[in-house]
């Protein structure tokens, strides 16, 4: 399943993406540039004002929240902090989709838990409790209870900040196993870099509410534009500029010692 | 989850402490409490030229004891009075037909009440019965308009209307301050 | 000029403010039949709301109802009717104190409580995580807090009042000397079930009120740490305003 997107707020204004199924997209661009909207424009938090976002195959413009909803449980989502409910345990954590929206027997669920546990590797903490938890590992569970109903999508919304490089390669590499495993199709916004070039099949580079890249990370690294360059590159200035607008420099300085 | 038992226990006593309350609030200070059933009971009426403000649910008693209590309070306009209807309980069936009603003032500043003193006939009081000797309440302006206009009777010949609408003020005080209890 | 402007600004930011909260209101009672399948998260918040805040709600009662014995002692005294202290302490707290003060206590408490946590699963993206897990957080998280309010204030109003009364005795009875028999037996004939319905009807619209109060003010809250705080800040200064408010206007309505 792929997306259309067309949106058109004062945050994107033309913007035309295009995320192939089964495939790692990479979502990357300046601060500030609306990533986390579009995230929420896919699934379906916000609504764009003109053209469409078609998720699977649906339009999302219009919908209702029930049938949101639904849509809903085909993806899952991993928030930049875990938002991991806090006064549940690890394994609660893990369960609560499958309880709020399955019937299944209590000792299937406790297997499937264990399961998507055991495949990000924390198994072991399931008795823990989010506040005991360090910020890989929270994010792991909030991974574990993302797949756990076996969703079609996994967005990841800046996975990898504030985490050292161990965890750093732990959520990389689960983040392209579970992609090939799974069959689904993984949407990461993230401005590492070098990290996300690593597992990514496709980079959008997004800037200025529009897309002004699209590739492949090898062929980022070589795209004939400015604001590429200086993304990829991490310069200091360029189209993106390092100063603040000011007036001029001498001219405020004089003006004070005039004063 | 985490001690759901002691939740479930504090939950539980919680409520359970709160419905106490509220019934003993309900029952408790309350003089009628919930009446789920009346006892059985009869009614009497009575007529009077001024009740002053009694009101609706005020006692009924003979020699302090309670009774009964006022169920309705309507006015005749046939005999240019107040009827009372009291509903007294049907263990007090002894009632004697030439017993007269009076209306009193609890303590001293209290809300009214209906007494009844006991004549001496031989044949009883029954349902429906009307009181026929009855004396109105105790108002304190008249009282103090009588004793103004004897005073005035005895000292001179000032008009007495003048005098009683100066002490209406005053006699507005202890009006006003048994409302306010 | 302009502050008359800025005043006709406050005034429809207050209007829209209002509207908004009875919107979320009529949002919760609309989430609520479904919401009440749950019952074990409705207890818990009962549990939360009430069953803690018992200890600071009977100490509270037990000092207002001291402190109206006393008061209520020595101003009964000018007039002679000492004995008339159960009805006047009663009546006192029944229809006044146990309302008031209860609801302004549970602001204090449980809805300071309330409103930091649906803040902080505001600021931590766990109600928009609950949203993406396709739940309705409304359902799940705010209404069990708010019905859990709602139901716990008037029981704890009913208990501050009762230990309020005991109160009362202790001090009127066994220290100022007010008899035992003529407390109790005054207090039974002048009090009536319309003014314990007086209280109760209080309590429970206070309860709806503080609840509701709470449970948006951190449902809306900014996602910020100090977001938060404002927020719990606020809940205790709009309840309390409108405590005092709905108490003229529901005594009044009863006359």
């Amino acid at each position: 399943m792929g997306y259309a997107v067309n949106g058109n707020r004062p945050v994107f204004t033309g913007l035309d993406m295009d995320i192939p199924r089964g495939r790692i997209t990479a979502v990357m661009g300046p601060s500030g540039t609306g990533k986390t909207t579009l995230l929420r424009l896919i699934t379906g938090q916000v609504r764009a004002d003109s053209g469409s976002v078609m998720v699977a195959g649906e339009e999302l413009r219009g919908m209702r929240r029930a049938a949101l909803y639904v849509l809903r449980r085909r993806m899952g989502m991993l928030f930049q902090n875990g938002a991991l409910l806090t006064d549940l345990s690890v394994f609660e954590n893990v369960a609560f989709p499958l309880r709020e929206h399955t019937d299944l027997p209590e000792r299937l669920i406790r297997q499937l838990v264990l399961t998507k546990l055991q495949a990000v590797g924390l198994r072991g903490a399931a008795e823990l409790m989010p506040a005991e938890l360090s910020g890989g590992m929270s994010r792991r569970v909030a991974l574990a209870r993302a797949i756990v109903m076996d969703p079609e999508i996994l967005i990841y919304d800046e996975p990898f900040v504030g985490l050292d490089p161990i965890s750093l390669g732990v959520i990389l590499r689960l983040i392209r196993r579970l992609n090939d495993a799974l069959g689904i199709t993984s949407i990461v916004v993230s401005h590492d870099v070098q990290e996300i070039s690593t597992v990514a099949d496709v980079v959008f580079l997004l800037s200025g509410g529009k897309v002004v890249a699209r590739g492949t990370p090898q062929e980022l690294q070589s795209f004939p534009s400015e604001i590429v360059r200086q993304f990829i590159g991490g310069l200091a200035d360029g189209p993106v500029p390092f100063h603040f607008p000011a007036p001029d420099y001498f001219g405020e300085l004089l003006a004070r010692e005039d004063a | 989850m985490r001690n759901s038992r002691t939740l479930d226990l504090g939950t539980g006593s919680f409520v359970l402490l709160g419905f106490a309350a509220l019934f003993f609030l309900t029952t408790q200070t309350t003089s009628r409490g919930i009446s789920l059933a009346s006892p059985p009971h009869y009614d009497l009426t009575a007529k009077f030229d001024n009740i002053g403000d009694l009101k609706v649910g005020a006692p009924v008693s003979m020699s302090g004891v309670e009774m009964g209590r006022v169920t309705k309070i309507e006015f005749d306009w046939k005999e240019y009075k107040a009827a009372v209807t009291m509903r007294i309980d049907a263990r007090y069936k002894q009632i004697p037909t030439d017993s007269d009603a009076s209306v009193y003032t609890q303590g001293l500043l209290g809300g009214k009440f209906i007494g009844l003193t006991a004549g001496g006939a031989e044949t009883y009081l029954k349902d429906k019965d009307q009181i026929a000797f009855t004396q109105s309440a105790f108002v304190l302006e008249n009282l103090i308009g009588q004793f103004a206009a004897n005073f005035m009777k005895g000292g001179g010949g000032q008009s007495d209307s003048g005098k009683s609408k100066t002490d209406a003020p005053t006699a507005a005080e202890p009006k006003s301050t048994e409302k306010s209890k | 000029m302009r502050l008359i402007r800025e005043l006709g600004e406050s005034m429809t930011e207050s209007l829209a403010g209002l509207g908004s909260v009875v919107r979320f209101l009529l949002r919760l009672v609309a989430a609520s039949p479904r919401a009440m399948l749950r019952l074990d998260l409705i207890s818990q918040q009962i549990y939360n709301a009430g069953a803690l805040s018992l200890v600071i709600i009977m100490l509270s009662g037990l000092f207002v109802g001291m402190v109206l014995g006393l008061q209520g002692f020595q101003l009964l005294q000018r007039f002679g009717s000492e004995e008339a202290l159960g009805t006047a302490a009663t009546i006192g707290l029944v229809k006044e104190l146990g309302p008031v003060v209860t609801a302004l206590l549970f602001a204090g408490r449980a809805g300071t409580a309330l409103a930091s946590e649906l803040g902080l699963m505001r600021a931590t993206d766990q109600l928009s995580a609950m949203e993406m897990m396709a739940v309705d957080p409304i359902r799940r998280v705010v209404v069990p807090r708010f019905l859990g309010g709602v139901i716990a204030m008037p029981l704890l109003a009913a208990i501050f009042s009762v230990i309020g009364i005991y109160g009362a005795q202790l001090v009127g009875v066994q220290i100022m000397g007010v008899d035992a028999g003529s407390f109790w037996s005054q207090m039974r004939a002048a009090v009536g079930l319309r003014d314990i319905n007086e209280g109760i009807v209080k309590s429970c619209i206070f309860g709806v009120t503080c609840s509701l109060i709470a449970v948006y003010e951190g449902y809306y809250a900014t996602p910020t740490a100090e977001g938060v705080g404002r927020a719990t800040t606020r809940t205790v200064v709009t309840s309390a305003v409108f405590i005092l408010f709905l108490d003229y206007l529901i005594t009044a309505a009863f006359l």
